[in-house]
């Protein structure tokens, strides 16, 4: 599990990158969501992977660490707005500029 | 458990929350609350100085969870001198915003507060994962900050400041997970421990994700690859937001301070002092390209933005040393540059003001109406940031260049001193065009504000006051150093708590 994990954990990130670097607004924040959920993911399972365990210290019973799910779940928050302020700032951006360059001018 | 240690966060957030919900109330109350807020932060930083100039190592477990399992706010004499850095030049900032520049955008006062919000708590975190949180409250603040006033250039410089920070977030993340992963907590105390503890193969991991924090920081702190988004960002937001955002670059070079001497420090076995290769050379290019920059700017914010790179290149260099002589040299200068900059971009504003459409472009423009005063005061603050004596620049560029010795001389010397002569020419250059080569027209439509010029007036006086009081502020930075060696004292916060 930890192999696939990885992988996609790699294919999300190189995706972010990738929409990253075509310096157009959407799909700049495109990149950021992909990178941001790869991040989620990864704070996630640095608790390491296990299913189907409580994430609850109970007597003797194993359980998984819930510190990583608290973390993910303010990041989460904290992701959530930061998308929806850049979504908003591309539009003003585009309203300004007239184009969705994020320079704010075509590249010649 | 002394409570006055969450007061600095708590005023901000409660008087910012209280100015979300009166956002209705007009400006008179609002202009109030935020005076009265932020006033209060100063006799509350100069209490806390007090006790942290007791000499330990103070901390306020929130929730009254012990050390290593809840999160803990630490109050060291370095981060109570942020505080106190903090409080004087927000002040200053909003005392200049006072006079019409909060009425430019929407909700400036409650943003202003959020962002000493998050900048207080930056300083007084003890926990990685909440110094995460509090950059995210002091940028997300800083966002709206720099777009307050609208416009297109603050939009476009806005947009790119936006999407590099959400990558560094992202990296950020990334580096404390990975932190966790290995060593099973995120305070920074028992990281040191941990990571002092360090098996071989756990080695490699806890030195990428070091490394990463450090370009995270590098980000904020704005020093060689990684600066290219301040100038346009700082030159186009307005002038008391760009004198508040001087602490931001600080807020960077604090967390690279508090990483690399507390848990990368020298006691941390096999990966001791990792960031000090990197810094030394990235410190001195971000001098030189600073200069550069600051040689070939086309208007006076912009080389007053450069001017923040160069002190950032210098501070960098301080730190890196490692030394307790330089590491209190780069304290002392920190203090400087952080007003004087500041100080700097609010006379920028006066002066464009005065200029109509030209505003701080370095072009012939119109007659200002008050030639004398703000080029004297021009003269004053470019004595100051450029480090001639008798001002507070010189006697922090002297002990740090007298804290430096063997090969890396060498090279400080030389770069300090010819970037110097750089920052001056820049300095002259900027000052002839503004003040001499003018027309013969004045505009009538800028009165010069005398609220406005008391705000600037006083960040000034704090370059001489600054030396007029070096005695006392280098004994305060002396043991300040001598307590961010001492790692024992932080180790001591984690068996206060019952920890360990």
């Amino acid at each position: 599990m930890e192999a696939l994990y990885a992988l996609v954990l790699g294919v999300l990130i190189a995706s972010g990158v990738y929409l990253l670097l075509r310096a157009r607004t959407f799909p700049v924040v495109m990149g950021l969501t992909l990178i941001s959920y790869a991040v989620n993911l990864f704070l996630f399972a640095m608790g390491r992977l296990q299913s189907g365990m409580p994430a609850v210290i109970r007597e003797g019973g194993q359980y998984t660490d819930p510190l990583p799910q608290a973390l993910v779940l303010t990041a989460i928050v904290i992701g959530f707005a930061m998308t929806a302020f850049v979504v908003v700032l591309a539009l003003r951006s585009l309203g300004e500029q007239g184009n969705d360059h994020v320079d704010g001018e075509e590249s010649p | 458990m002394n409570h006055g240690l969450i007061l600095p966060i708590l005023i901000p957030l409660f008087v910012g929350c209280l100015l979300l919900l009166a956002s209705g109330a007009s400006l008179r109350v609002q202009r109030a609350l935020s005076l009265l807020a932020t006033l209060a932060l100063l006799p509350c930083s100069l209490w806390l100085l007090a006790q942290a100039d007791l000499g330990s190592v103070q901390t306020y477990a929130l929730g009254n969870w012990p050390a290593p399992f809840g999160i803990v706010l630490l109050l060291d004499r370095l981060s109570a001198l942020m505080l106190l850095l903090t409080a004087l030049l927000a002040l200053f900032a909003l005392l200049y915003a006072l006079r019409g520049d909060d009425e430019r955008g929407r909700s400036f006062h409650g943003l202003f507060q959020f962002q000493l919000l998050g900048i207080n708590g930056a300083f007084l975190t003890g926990d990685l994962f909440n110094l995460f949180v509090f950059f995210e409250i002091l940028l997300i603040a800083s966002y709206a900050l720099l777009l307050h006033g609208g416009g297109r250039e603050r939009v476009r410089a806005g947009l790119h400041y936006v999407v590099l920070n959400l990558l560094g977030s992202a990296f950020f993340l990334i580096a404390v997970g990975a932190l966790y992963g290995v060593s099973g907590t995120l305070n920074m105390a028992d990281l040191a421990v941990k990571v002092a503890a360090a098996d071989a193969d756990q080695a490699p991991i806890l030195a990428a994700a070091g490394l990463l924090l450090l370009v995270v920081f590098g980000l904020k702190a704005a020093f060689l690859p990684l600066y290219f988004w301040l100038p346009r960002a700082y030159a186009s937001a307005t002038a008391p937001v760009a004198a508040l955002f001087a602490i931001m670059t600080k807020v960077g070079l604090y967390s690279i301070l508090r990483v690399y001497t507390l848990i990368f420090g020298s006691e941390a076995g096999s990966l001791a002092n990792l960031a000090q290769d990197w810094l030394w050379p990235l410190a001195l290019l971000t001098i030189a390209i600073g200069v550069l920059g600051a040689l070939s700017a086309c208007s006076l914010q912009r080389l007053v933005a450069y001017l923040v790179v160069i002190s950032v290149g210098t501070l960098l260099a301080g730190l890196s040393l490692g030394t307790a002589e330089a590491l209190q040299a780069a304290l002392y200068y920190w203090l400087h540059s952080t007003w004087i900059s500041a100080a700097l971009f609010l006379l920028a504003d006066l002066v464009a003001r005065q200029r109509g459409v030209k505003g701080g472009d370095l072009v012939q423009g119109p007659a200002l109406q008050n030639p004398h005063l703000l080029g004297g005061l021009f003269f004053f603050a470019a004595i100051a940031v450029a480090g001639l004596p008798p001002l507070s620049g010189f006697l922090g560029k002297l002990l740090l260049l007298q804290a430096v010795e063997g090969q890396q001389a060498l090279w400080l010397w030389p770069l300090l001193l010819i970037g110097g002569l750089g920052t001056l020419v820049a300095l002259s250059r900027a000052g002839s065009t503004l003040f001499w080569r003018v027309g013969r027209d004045q505009l009538d439509s800028a009165e010069l504000d005398y609220g406005r010029l008391c705000a600037c007036l006083g960040l000034l006086l704090l370059s001489p006051l600054l030396v007029l009081l070096a005695a006392p502020v280098l004994e305060y930075l002396a043991a300040t150093v001598s307590q961010l060696h001492d790692l024992a004292a932080y180790r001591q916060t984690l068996q206060a708590g019952g920890g360990l």
